[in-house]
């Protein structure tokens, strides 16, 4: 396994985080996390590259269906659906965070400090403490959850679970050895399920509101 | 010949497959309830075919092993298996549930009741498989899925009707009553498993548990099933219940639903070692409150399903009363309490299942036909339907003990046994329990005063009120379960001889005594001459009565208003009402019923109109249960805080928790 080689991909990650904590447009976001996802895509063959054997190990078309399944399914069939359904509810394209942008922006680079500092300390095999891979993913969860916490639109909640899942990819990516393909497949379905209900639900909440938000959930509350 | 085992996990699966056909087709549908009354019945039929078959196999000794498959939890797995005692409430699950599936058929027609007869089905056969499951069941793990599917199931058939604010009110306080007897038998449960390391239903022996330990495992065993049975004063959700239910529904609750409170109990009981005296006695006791007080408050009230709820509280208290002088025998070593008791018991819970369950129904006739519960707005029913009629005379006179009715002959062993404890030569005494036996009389007078309000302001005299419709005597479908059930009520009756000693083995095993086939021959010799007593007594009944028959179908007679003393006006509105038959008994109680009541007072010769109005309150609810969960749920108001209605604050407390576990562990 050949890490070293992803160390590049992994610092564009990390600032997409931070551009998507920063950035106030939806569209702007969807973006972003599509971009996550073709990096994502990208990146996985990389990691089954072993430099004693060459290529020849990487080439199998498994492999390469899996990362091209993907790319597709991160980089364009999820962002694809989100402004689809950003286009049909007619939602402002500016978002109205809980918590403000340089506020957030502060959180997550003060965040992705922590988990630095933290995933030094975790007690990793020798082979993967030197690499950025598991303070990128912990960065990433994290700010997944930020967005998830402090933004208001339901949008940005399934763009937030998209960051959290990127960021359990990149995780999962040490585990490649270990994890069989068919885990990556099921996690990858399961947030696409997840993504396909939302839009759905939040078709429907459309439809019975003026304008969809979580907000609205507190007109529930006892 | 099929294998029994097989027999009863066929009908395990076709009762909780019954109602999902219907799912497919159209709410009003006529097909669909045919379609799972029939696989109703077939599950009923084979079923009680795998009972008997089951009962006597395990007769030999051997438990019969039904199904076992290991589950993912550490030293668990779903276990079914049938000894006697599971035998014997099958029997009874499967014929109620059958006939209560038949009755339903007219009784909650789909074109009458669009909204919620589908789900009513579904829910039926599910309580009918998870009432199968908790008596089948081998280990506790098993037991508490079937009871956890009981209480769920039995909720929404309480709350069939739930665009009903007091249909809901009654299925939630059963839910949280019924929650709060399974969070007391998961305490139990868990607490035997630490004491032995496996979930089995397996007794217990006393270098396992010391006494104490022993008393808070019965301590916990009576709080949860008591609260399942309606033993007073945990009966508070059971009338409310019962009456909400639709008819069908309330049979199968008052006639089995409740008795698995009674299983359970007797289940736990036969696990612990070596009852001390107050166990017994606390039983009893509890058996003594709930016959007499139950029968007072059923006296009083003026809605004919929550009279007959009230008269399921007396009769199981009856039953705790005989468990209660059979943990009496066991601590004493003494074979014939527990024969006399535990037989008693046991045969009260089928026979109370038979007439309650033939009650609820036939009152249900009536109120299908009248679309009323109030017993003072009824009147005059018997002539307009003769069959409900005859039916509920059935019930009434088996639910007051009366011979030659099968409720006769399990109390006349109770009464049996409890005279036994007066000391008889050779026996040791303890006449401190005797004290049941008045209560048991008093409480079987006010059952009788109770049923002749029932049938007399309801059956007899003439109408009350104008009806909407000319009630009439439903169809077969639901004519056919009255019958059946006053059929077998009227059989087991004279039967007890030949059916009383089969349960022998069921006592012995969970007494943990041996005894003398002699002994057991003795104490429940005196059912056979009574046997051919109550054949005889059934014989001269049937006699009079096609005598009388034969006289007014040959002699002439003329129709005639009762002679009013003279008075030339009478009117429907002269007769008694339940209210006034009653009152007098019931002021006689006043002091522990509370009777709530506004009287004109009349002070000038020529009055105004004006009005009565009386009211029995539900004590243990209104001055107990209530005010205390109005104080907690006051003080509990800040955990409110934690209800924002937001998604990202829910989210934040996952994160907190997860911070939480990884920092912890």
């Amino acid at each position: 396994m050949n890490l070293s080689l992803i160390d590049p991909f992994l610092v564009v990650l990390l600032m997409l985080n931070f551009i998507q904590l920063g950035v106030g447009r939806l569209p702007t976001i969807i973006m972003m996390v599509a971009l996550q996802g073709v990096i994502l895509g990208v990146i996985f063959p990389f990691t089954h590259h072993d430099a004693s054997a060459g290529w020849e190990g990487v080439i199998s078309i498994r492999l390469l269906a899996l990362a091209a399944a993907m790319i597709v399914m991160k980089g364009w069939l999820m962002p694809r659906m989100l402004y689809y359904a950003f286009k049909e509810s007619q939602m402002r394209g500016q978002i109205d965070p809980y918590l403000g942008l340089t506020a957030s922006l502060l959180l997550g680079a003060l965040g992705t400090g922590v988990m630095m500092a933290f995933s030094s300390r975790l007690p990793l095999r020798e082979e993967h403490a030197s690499h950025l891979l598991v303070p990128a993913a912990l960065s990433t969860v994290f700010t997944g959850l930020l967005i998830l916490t402090t933004r208001r639109e339901p949008l940005t909640q399934v763009a937030g679970y998209l960051v959290l899942e990127n960021g359990i990819v990149i995780f999962g990516l040490l585990l490649v050895e270990a994890m069989p393909f068919l885990v990556e497949v099921g996690v990858l379905l399961d947030v696409f399920v997840g993504v396909f209900v939302m839009g759905i639900i939040l078709q429907q909440v459309d439809r019975h509101l003026p304008s969809p938000g979580s907000d609205h959930l507190r007109t529930l509350k006892e | 010949m099929f294998e029994s085992d097989r027999l009863l996990l066929s009908a395990l699966i076709l009762a909780s497959i019954s109602g999902i056909p219907g799912l497919f087709f159209n709410r009003r549908s006529l097909v669909a309830p045919w379609i799972a009354a029939m696989l109703m019945v077939t599950s009923g039929t084979v079923g009680l075919i795998g009972a008997v078959q089951c009962a006597a196999q395990c007769a030999s000794g051997s438990d019969v092993m039904l199904v076992e498959y290991p589950l993912p939890l550490p030293d668990a797995s779903f276990a079914l298996s049938v000894d006697p005692l599971s035998a014997f409430f099958l029997a009874a699950i499967f014929l109620v549930s059958t006939l209560g599936s038949l009755y339903g058929l007219e009784y909650w027609k789909p074109t009458e009741h669009p909204d919620n007869a589908r789900k009513l089905r579904l829910f039926y056969g599910l309580l009918t498989a998870c009432l199968a499951i908790v008596v089948l069941a081998k280990n506790s793990v098993t037991f508490l899925f079937g009871w956890e599917g009981m209480a769920v199931s039995a909720f929404f058939l309480v709350a069939t009707e739930d665009d009903r604010n007091d249909v809901r009110d009654a299925g939630w306080m059963y839910l949280a009553a019924s929650h709060a007897g399974t969070l007391a038998l998961f305490t139990m449960f868990a607490l035997m498993y630490g004491a032995t390391g496996h979930f089995d239903f397996l007794p217990l022996t006393s270098d396992q548990i010391s006494p104490a330990f022993a008393s808070t495992l019965f301590l916990l065993a009576l709080g949860g099933f008591g609260l399942k049975a309606g033993l007073m004063p945990l009966h508070f959700w059971l009338p409310g219940a019962h009456a909400m239910a639709p008819s069908h529904v309330s049979a199968i609750m008052s006639g089995v639903l409740i008795k698995m409170g009674i299983y359970g109990l007797v289940r736990m009981t036969g696990l612990l070692p070596d009852p001390p005296l107050w166990w017994g006695s606390l039983v009893l006791a509890l058996g003594t409150v709930s016959a007499v007080f139950g029968m007072v408050l059923a006296l009083s009230q003026h809605d004919l399903k929550r009279l007959l709820a009230y008269s399921s509280i007396e009769n199981i208290g009856i039953v705790a009363i005989g468990l209660g002088l059979a943990l009496l025998g066991r601590s004493l070593h003494n074979p014939v309490w527990v024969i006399l008791g535990l037989s008693g018991a046991l045969l009260h819970v089928w026979n109370h299942c038979l007439f309650k369950s033939l009650l609820f129904l036939a009152a249900g006739t009536v109120i299908h036909a009248t679309h009323t519960r109030k017993i003072d707005e009824l009147g005059g029913m018997a002539k307009p339907m003769p069959w409900t009629a005859a039916a509920f005379l059935v019930g009434a006179s088996s639910a007051c003990g009366l011979p030659p009715f099968n409720g006769f002959v399990s109390e006349f062993l109770i009464y049996l046994g409890l005279f036994h404890t007066l000391g008889l030569p050779g026996e040791p005494a303890l006449p401190a329990a005797a004290f049941a036996i008045p209560a048991l009389a008093l409480s079987g007078a006010a059952a009788i005063a109770c049923f002749v309000k029932a049938y007399g302001i309801v059956f007899l005299g003439v109408p009350r009120k104008p009806l909407a419709h000319r009630p009439h005597d439903p169809h077969w479908p639901m004519r056919l379960p009255l019958v059946v059930l006053s059929v077998i009520a009227i059989s087991l009756g004279i039967l007890t001889a030949s059916v009383a000693p089969r349960l022998n083995g069921i006592c012995a095993k969970w007494s943990g005594l041996s005894w003398d086939a002699s002994i057991a021959a003795s104490t429940l010799g005196p059912l056979v001459p009574l046997g051919w007593a109550l054949i005889g007594l059934l014989g001269s009944l049937l006699f009079v009565f096609c005598w009388l028959r034969w006289k007014i179908s040959t002699h002439p007679y003329a129709e005639h208003d009762t002679w009013g003393c003279g008075y030339l006006a009478p009117t429907p509105r002269l007769q008694y009402t339940g209210t006034s038959l009653t009152q007098f008994l019931v002021s006689l109680f006043g002091w522990s019923i509370q009777p709530v009541e506004i009287r004109p007072r009349i002070r000038e010769l020529f009055p105004v109109q004006a009005a009565y109005w009386s009211e029995v309150p539900e004590i243990v609810l209104d001055r107990v249960v209530s005010p205390v969960f109005d104080a907690l749920a006051r003080r509990l108001l800040w955990f409110r805080l934690i209800q924002q209605g937001s998604v990202q604050i829910y989210l934040l407390y996952i994160v907190a928790m997860l911070v939480v576990l990884f920092t912890v562990f």
